[in-house]
């Protein structure tokens, strides 16, 4: 496997992209301050990430941000989708991300007893 | 707190991402000729004066009088400083930082490498607009990704798409 590979998945993915530059479906922003890292933000980060991959999800983007300012809920996790309310997860971990991705992401549903903020 | 070098590289990258870095590079370097290890971590973001530069490395200077960085600098430099090495942190307003550190590898409070995998593969994709440099060198092989050449291989298609990431995953295994 080498860094060439890419050229392949460049040619298959092309056709996608035009449609995913339009705009995400989804947006998850993982808080990466220093309390976050410490309380596992890197691996719920991580989970997000891998999942998308592995579920080609080529609508959702996860990006990191600095600290949210509430340090007892990191890692915390913020969902933004178009024309729905952003929910904010607090306390998360690699487990809690899979479902999020599972129910909230795919099906649609806010996972309800993780959220810490509906706006 | 951060029982991890990779941890720490995280924390002290989110500083550089929040002084709107564009390129960021990451060398960790394990001596071959003695028990030093190097992490040399470099921006191009908006810099600090020296005053500045000073605060962020003290622990019990206020987050709540507009800090925008963590505690990061101050644990790196402790952990360091612990192990028997150095810490020192240049910067320029409008130039950048660079923040390099030494340990002591034989020294027992010398935190485990950690999971550099995932450090590496959140920040690339978590931040496809940066462009990261990474290298890794020990005395028996040189891990090298530059995300500018993944980037130009990629042509249109992003660094955060499914497919790249999970090709990403997969280099990272295999090489690193």
């Amino acid at each position: 496997m080498n860094l060439e590979d890419l050229k392949k998945i460049r040619e298959k993915a092309q056709k996608d992209v035009e449609l995913r530059q339009k705009q995400a479906r989804i947006r998850v922003v993982v808080g990466m301050g220093t309390s976050g890292i410490a309380s596992g933000a890197r691996e719920v980060l991580k989970t997000f990430v891998e999942e998308i991959g592995r579920r080609n999800l080529t609508d959702v983007v996860v990006t990191q941000t600095g600290e949210k300012g509430l340090a007892s809920r990191e890692p915390m996790v913020e969902i933004f989708e178009e024309g729905k309310p952003v929910v904010i997860y607090g306390s998360m971990d690699s487990e809690k991300s899979k479902r999020v991705v599972v129910e909230h992401i795919v099906n649609g549903n806010p996972v309800t007893e993780y959220a810490i903020e509906v706006m | 707190m951060m029982d991890e070098i990779a941890s720490h590289i995280m924390d002290i990258v989110a500083n550089s991402l929040t002084a709107r870095a564009k390129n960021i590079s990451v060398v960790i370097e394990k001596c071959v000729d003695g028990p030093l290890l190097i992490l040399d971590i470099k921006d191009d973001g908006i810099g600090m004066d020296n005053e500045m530069a000073m605060k962020v490395q003290d622990p019990f200077f206020s987050t709540k009088t507009g800090r925008k960085v963590g505690l990061g600098i101050p644990l790196l430099k402790g952990t360091a400083e612990t192990t028997g090495g150095t810490f020192c942190l240049t910067s320029e307003p409008g130039r950048g930082t660079e923040i390099r550190v030494t340990f002591n590898a034989d020294h027992p409070d010398l935190p485990p490498l950690g999971n550099l995998k995932d450090t590496i593969l959140v920040l690339t994709v978590g931040n496809p607009e940066v462009n990261f440099l990474f290298r890794y060198k020990n005395s028996v092989k040189e891990f090298l990704l530059d995300t500018a050449e993944v980037k130009d291989l990629l042509g249109g298609v992003p660094i955060n798409h499914p497919e790249v990431i999970s090709f990403l995953s997969k280099y990272l295994d295999e090489h690193l």
